[in-house]
């Protein structure tokens, strides 16, 4: 069912008696072409991608629990694509154009809003490399702009520009970063890969994987056995966990990272802001809730919650920042699990598993990535090579030396 | 300003007056009240708006679990947004304004959107507002962000300020009503160090809103006599006005203690809040119960509230929320309300018990099998329509209703760690699921014992319990006699054939949304939470989640445990942003570190830069200059041409002495150290074990078992963290020992050509060439003070480091500035060190950038493949190690009146700016003064084989494209010859 | 989380600093391994849902590090032991 001007009128003049099913809870069939494992935003949009931009067919998604109930349905829903490194801008920028086009292209108002993203500076050493990034940006097709202290003074003039420990020296802005309705975003692409055939599989836990002579034949599941000629693998928190099915050891850590967000408040805060030197970044949701969240608590946690520690330091962060917001209440805090990689940079590739693939150690950036995600999850799935925009993320990148790094802190993944 | 709904009794102190305003308009009220109470016993029920119809709201409850009293508090820099009414404690002088309306709240133009209703259906905005494709952004989300919200913050810097503390004890005891009381006699007279704490300012919890008697006394007077005996027990701490916010890893708890917002406000040197991190060593939760509504048509409307509470007002605050009040029931508990309404002369015009059978209450009109239909009058309620047992349906005048659907146990702290509470159906409601917080009992109530004598019975179990895992003996309980009714309640969720029922009445979830989210197969709880925000506004779902599953059940036919549970996350209730920030705000957000000539440097009006925690000198004006260029440059040329002081303490320094020291450096250390002759320096690599480099400095030998490394400022604390892995994890029977002295030490750079001139006026040992060689370290003393010297250099000139003590490190600039004023000597800072690190091509931050290898710093050679050593094998892969990979090179503009900037990226001359065309990048970039232009330094592919060439360098951001030649990053005597002068 | 230290007895764990998997203490030799085998010892972890050996550091304390083990579902930390004892006992010496 399209959803459209007309249809939203009729539907509201007859009691709304014409709205179907989102989608559909069919039963797993014996076979599919394509199991794509996790129902998160990534799965999803990789089965919606398979489907329409690369024709394929007997599809199915296997979520253990809820459609959108993982790391798509618990972040702080910014986009944006202000990377530094070669490996990393052109795929977030190609993310950020399919967002730009997203909700035409699902028929699903996921909100996109680019009310735009600074990063605060404050020494002269970040300036420099903001330069650098954002002329990396630019240099990729993305928007970057240097501000001055006046100017991110007259967009937000109640930071604290007069008595700060760290005293705000500029910004880097992309005007086209900004926010999406997360659960949306799932929902979207559930409902349109649901109308492209492709079956979604909810509370279906994957508990193996049939391997024979290096080849992968299906998947063990809580609802049984499902056959498959390609597996594709996107769970991201819980990769290590569906992978040691395969026997594979990942180059990666699962964190908890926490997420908080205020009583819902009139507008104060337009586009999204990072705080760098004070661990703390924030939007303000349409709903008026400032959305906000700061670093990982650090440890390896498969938790789904995190500290005090954390929680203290992140809006001590926000105190510094906005000494304004100190009566405004704190609504409510959550974890997510974070695929945290060893150089905080993705994986979409093969695995040594004929037939089986893998997409994970999206650290805490995966939902601005879920669009390009999919897309080229669906391309290497489909074509059996990497999407030009992703082919440095690959498994044997770490082995050759050649590391995405984009913050400069190696092999542990929770400096990333 | 009548207080025309009040009645007698209460726990309210009507010997004192209190005055008031909400919403401009002058009310009187006593101490003991809260805002809620004291409005409607001013008759005012009409409080708030809703989120998303704009529907008039009354409050619903009269605790933290209200959705709807939300206002404004206090004014002006104090003002704060979504406070409760009903657990905002009355002062004298308070305002409250009403908020999200406009332009009042009794006429609110947005209550449009109520007319709009069957358009704004749970989900709506996902299927809408994307024609054309440009106006979501440019017309639609703009105006949906200006409707939503609800309070609104002044922007204005919050005044007061929060404190952060500490407790710990045996026993935490979260919420002091029976249950909680019961339980903190019993661990208090044991001996055990108990914490009781309890949201409300007064303790005693339920017992202060109820009639009936423990013993011989009134609830609440037991109550106060279980206060005094534990206020009397030193190993007893009560907190009141304390809300237990959330359950941390290891008996850990949060709560804050609202200090000072029963004031006008905070006392001097008060905070408003305190932020408390409880370490507890069992924890019991006695936190009660909340009451949940029935859902009915048009059940919003100021005035129908929970029954328990509306007994509430009447019981605690002598308050009648109505002259004519009817009841709706499902359960005994309503009835209840309707007999102590009645014995307190409230006009019960009815109870509608949706029960068939059960008790018949004496002198009430009581229906039984009856339901509330629906309800009228625009800004609060004037009367309600029922339905009879036989279907005959009647309008019957009321101004208020209490509405009873049953008691949910308080199970949220116990879902902190995402543990799913189970479900009873003998109480129609879920409870605790066990053990999933460590060390975390529940008791009363909130473990669904719902009389006042269980709560008081296994208040003590569990105390007795809990004390006996301590190891602690309890002594025998002395628990009064109390109600003991059981429960009787047949579950009754919503009206059937209702459709605006409200569920949510903050958020506007309605039954229809939750029919629509289950028409489009948003079925499971998390889907139909976030479908139609159910249980997402400010109360967390406390009055509406188990009512939301329960329609959902009912809709799916599967039971409501089969449907989902809920799970609440922290904090219990909204905690203000201040209190969780505490004092680290403004210039105390964090520490500042001072180096040991700050004081001289203020004195002298110097600059000052923040480096990490660190405050530097960045350079130090002189009159008559105007930039700061002025400064640098003559700092920088003073320094060439004579000799220059600078203050390097904040470079990290680390005392590495053993039998094993030289073989323990050889391994942290790309290149080796263990040869290095005894009163020798030498420039050290540290690699990371992916082969990246990690640090760098000079480390010196200053006798056979004893080194002293110096780390980069940014890296002393890692450095040091790292060399303790290697020796305590790695290499654990090296004879090695290590002590980080970065504060003991304070050291100053003397460079230029006079350096030893100036140097050896102060130092007491000859420091003449021949003595002291280039790379020379040794211990020395400056007039008997023990003192450290290092002949080493990053400036290029000849050049000295000195440490002392640092106590001494203030007379030390004293005394070089003393001895060098024959010299002109000048101190110079972090930017005139910059100058000349990069004239002299030495790599600092902007290269040590965690990305670059040796080879990429030109550095390749120094890692020696003769020994092992951390990292040396990975900086080996083929990715690292190609020879047209990023080296780091000189560079500087072909016009010298040209300028650069940092961060500029390298293209060939005549190819278009895009990625593919990225030739490296510039990393630093200083004028120097020296040479007459810009000079910087970059990694630029295979930039080695392109000394001479031309290209450019390309800041896209400001749109300059400047023409550049690729040089040799030393840029003033290559061959060293100043520094071995 | 509290972490119970062997010589100085339960300790915030604020006060310390974390690392990762103990299996880091595993280092092969670099003159003898391999390029492949310093990037599994580098790269690759077990990641598991459940018991967890790790190195914490007590930065703001006496600088030992520790070997913890610890539930990565619950956080119930099980064991606590000084990461030098745990070293020489997988046979670490210089």
């Amino acid at each position: 069912m399209r959803y459209s001007g007309f249809r939203i009128l009729k539907e509201a003049l007859t009691g709304h008696k014409g709205w179907g099913h989102a989608w559909r809870d069919p039963e797993p069939q014996a076979s599919y072409d394509y199991i794509i494992i996790g129902g998160g935003g990534h799965g999803l949009a990789t089965a919606y991608y398979l489907a329409k931009e690369f024709k394929q067919a007997r599809i199915a998604v296997l979520e253990k629990g809820y459609l959108g109930g993982g790391n798509v349905g618990r972040n702080t829903t910014i986009i944006r694509s202000n990377y530094l490194l070669d490996g990393n801008e052109p795929f977030y920028e190609f993310s950020l154009k399919l967002w730009e086009g997203l909700e035409q292209d699902f028929n699903y108002n996921a909100m996109v809003s680019q009310r735009g993203i600074i990063n605060l500076i404050h020494t002269d050493a970040a300036r420099d490399a903001a330069t650098r990034r954002g002329n990396a940006m630019i240099l990729n097709g993305a928007d970057a702009e240097l501000l001055n202290r006046d100017q991110v003074r007259a967009m937000y003039p109640f930071l604290n520009f007069d008595n700060a420990r760290f005293p705000i020296k500029g910004a880097l802005m992309q005007r086209r970063g900004g926010t999406v309705r997360h659960d949306a975003v799932a929902w979207g692409y559930a409902r349109g890969a649901d109308g492209l055939g492709v079956d979604l599989i909810q509370n279906c836990e994957v508990t193996g994987m049939r391997i024979e002579n290096g080849k992968i034949l299906g998947v063990e599941t809580s609802r049984g056995f499902i056959g498959a000629k390609k597996v594709g693998v996107a769970v991201a928190g819980s990769s290590s966990k569906v992978m040691a099915h395969a026997g594979m050891r990942l180059p990666m850590e699962s964190h908890v990272l926490q997420a908080f967000v205020s009583e819902g408040l009139k507008p104060l805060i337009d586009g999204v802001m990072t705080f760098g030197a004070g661990h703390f970044y924030v939007s303000q949701s349409d709903k008026g809730g400032l959305v906000f969240g700061g670093d990982i608590d650090g440890y390896n946690s498969y938790a789904q919650r995190g500290n005090l520690p954390v929680v203290e330091d992140v809006i001590e962060g926000g105190m510094a920042l906005m000494p304004m917001i100190g009566r405004a209440r704190l609504l409510r805090t959550w974890g997510g699990i974070m695929d945290m990689s060893m150089d905080g940079s993705p994986i979409i590739d093969r695995t040594h598993i004929d037939g089986l693939y893998f997409n994970g150690g999206w650290c805490y950036g995966g939902f601005k990535a879920t669009p390009a995600s999919g897309w080229c999850f669906a391309h290497l799935l489909a074509k059996d090579e990497p999407h030009v925009t992703a082919k440095a993320y690959r498994f044997d990148r770490f082995l050759k030396g050649l590391m995405i790094d984009e913050k400069g802190q190696g092999a542990q993944p929770n400096l990333h | 300003m009548s207080q025309s709904n009040r009645i007698s009794g209460g726990l309210i102190d009507r010997s004192q007056t209190l005055r008031f305003h909400f919403d401009g308009l002058p009310y009187l009220g006593h101490p003991g009240d809260t805002l809620a109470s004291a409005l409607l016993a001013n008759g005012v029920r009409l409080m708030g708006r809703s989120f998303k119809y704009h529907r008039p709201r009354g409050p619903i409850s009269a605790g933290s679990e209200e959705p709807n009293a939300l206002v404004e508090l206090r004014s002006g820099a104090r003002q704060e947004p979504n406070t409760r009414a009903t657990v905002a404690e009355l002062f004298d002088g308070l305002t409250a304004q009403s908020q999200n309306r406009w332009p009042s709240l009794k006429f609110d133009a947005l209550a449009i959107n109520d007319r709009f209703n069957s358009f704004l259906t749970a989900g709506f905005y996902y299927k809408t507002f994307m024609w054309p494709a440009s106006f979501w952004e440019k017309v639609y989300e703009p105006i949906i962000r200006r409707a939503a919200g609800l309070g609104s913050l002044t922007k204005l810097e919050d005044p007061d300020t929060y404190d952060k503390g500490f407790l710990h004890c045996d026993i935490l005891i979260i919420g002091a009503g029976p249950a909680g009381l019961s339980a903190a006699l019993t661990a208090g007279r044991s001996g055990a160090r108990v914490i009781l704490a309890d949201e409300d300012f007064r303790m005693g919890g339920r017992l202060n809103a109820e009639t009936f008697e423990l013993g011989d006394q009134a609830g609440s007077a037991w109550a106060d006599g279980a206060v005094a005996e534990l206020s009397s027990l030193p190993n007893v701490r009560l907190m009141t006005r304390t809300t237990v916010a959330g359950a941390f890893d290891h008996g850990i708890y949060g709560a804050v203690e609202r200090v000072s917002d029963h004031l006008i406000e905070p006392a001097p040197g008060k905070p408003r809040q305190t932020f408390w991190r409880i370490y507890s060593q069992r924890a019991i939760l006695t936190g009660g119960a909340t009451e949940r509504p029935i859902a009915f048509e048009n059940n919003d409307r100021p005035g129908i509230m929970l029954a328990g509470s509306l007994r509430a007002y009447a019981n605690r605050w002598g308050v009648a929320v109505g002259d004519k009040t009817a009841i709706f029931t499902n359960n005994d508990d309503g009835l209840r309300t309707a007999r102590d309404l009645q014995s307190k002369g409230v006009d019960v015009v009815a109870v509608i018990d949706s029960r068939e059978g059960g008790e018949l209450l004496p002198g009430i009109r009581h229906l039984r099998g009856a339901e509330v239909m629906g309800s009228a009058g625009r800004l609060g309620l004037s009367s309600i329509t029922v339905r009879h047992a036989d279907g005959k349906t009647e309008v019957i005048k009321a101004t208020a209703l209490g509405v009873s659907g049953g008691w949910n146990p308080n199970v949220n702290i116990t879902s902190h760690h995402r543990s799913r509470p189970i479900w009873r159906d003998d109480i129609a409601a879920f409870v605790p699921g066990s053990g999933e917080i460590a060390n975390l009992s529940v008791a009363g109530a909130a473990a669904g014992t719902l009389s006042t004598h269980g709560a008081l019975v296994t208040g003590d179990e569990v105390a007795r319990a809990a004390l006996a895992s301590l190891g602690l003996t309890a002594t025998a309980a002395n628990l009064p006699k109390a109600e003991d009714a059981p429960v009787r309640i047949t579950p009754m969720w919503y009206v059937k054939g209702s459709n605006r029922a409200w569920i949510d009445s903050q958020n506007d979830v309605t039954v229809k949304d939750i029919k629509l989210a289950h028409q489009e197969n948003f079925t499971s709880v998390e889907h139909l939470k976030r479908y139609t925000t159910l249980g997402m506004a400010t109360d967390q779902g406390k009055t509406s989640n188990v009512l939301g599953l329960a329609v959902m059940a009912g809709l799916t036919g599967k039971s409501i445990p089969d449907t989902g549970t809920t799970v609440y996350r922290p904090p219990y209730t909204p905690v203000a942003l201040g209190a969780l920030g505490g004092r680290g705000r403004g210039q105390e957000f964090k520490p500042f570190r001072l180096t040991p000539s700050h004081k001289w440097a203020q004195e002298q009006g110097a600059v000052f830069v923040e480096v990490g925690y660190w405050l530097r000198t960045q350079w130090l004006p002189k009159a008559g200059e105007t930039t700061w260029r002025d400064s640098v440059d003559r700092e920088v040329l003073a320094t060439r041409k004579s000799v220059g002081i600078c203050d390097v303490t904040t470079l990290g320094k680390i005392d590495i002495q053993g039998t094993d020291a030289g073989a323990f450096l050889d391994k942290v250390y790309a290149n080796t150290f263990s040869t290095l002759a005894v009163g020798k320096c030498r420039y050290g690599l540290m690699l990371r074990e992916d082969g990246m480099v990690f640090d760098d400095g000079t480390t010196a030998r200053m006798g056979q078992n004893e080194y002293v490394t110096t780390t980069t400022t940014a890296n002393a604390v890692t450095v040091f963290r790292h060399l303790e892995f290697c020796r305590q994890v790695l290499w654990p029977d090296m004879d090695v020992q290590l002590i980080s002295t970065t504060e003991a030490w304070a050291q100053f750079s003397v460079a230029g050509p006079n350096a030893r001139k100036l140097l050896q006026k102060v130092v007491d040992q000859d420091i003449s060439d021949a003595a002291f060689p280039y790379m020379g370290a040794g211990n020395i003393t400056v007039g008997g003070l023990r003192a450290r010297l290092f002949r080493i250099s990053f400036s290029g000139e000849l050049a000295y480091e000195i440490a002392v003590p640092t106590r001494y490190g203030d007379a030390m600039i004293r005394k070089l500035m003393e001895a060098g004023a024959e010299f002109d000597a000048v101190v110079y800072g972090t930017e005139a060190l910059g100058v000349m690190r990069i004239e002299k091509g030495h790599v600092a931050g902007n290269e040590l950038n965690g990305t670059s290898t040796a080879l990429n710093m030109g550095l390749g050679k120094m890692v020696s493949r003769k020994k092992d050593s951390i990292g040396m094998v990975l900086s080996q892969r083929e990715g690292m190690t190609r020879d047209d990979g990023l080296r780091l090179v000189g560079v500087k503009p072909v016009n010298p009146a040209a300028e650069l900037k940092a961060g500029s990226h390298f293209l060939k001359t005549g190819v278009a700016a895009k990625a593919e065309n990225d030739d490296g990048w510039l990393t630093s970039l200083v004028y120097s003064p020296h040479l007459g232009h810009y000079i910087a330094l970059g990694y630029l592919k295979d930039g080695s084989n392109r000394i001479g060439e031309k290209m450019r360098a390309v800041n896209l951001l400001a749109g300059t494209d400047t023409e550049i030649e690729i040089v040799s990053p030393h840029f003033i005597d290559p061959e060293g010859e100043r520094l071995r002068a | 989380m509290i972490i119970h230290h062997p010589i100085l007895g339960p300790r915030d764990a604020q006060e310390f600093v974390y690392l990762g998997d103990a299996s880091l203490i595993g280092r092969p030799d670099g003159l003898t391994a391999s390029i492949e085998d310093f990037h599994n010892y580098t790269y690759l972890r077990d990641n598991p849902a459940g018991a967890h050996r790790e190195l914490w550091y007590h930065e703001q304390g006496d600088r030992s590090w520790l070997v913890v083990t610890r539930n990565t579902v619950t956080h119930e930390i099980l064991q606590v032991e000084l990461a030098r004892d745990v070293a020489r006992a997988e046979g670490r010496s210089k």
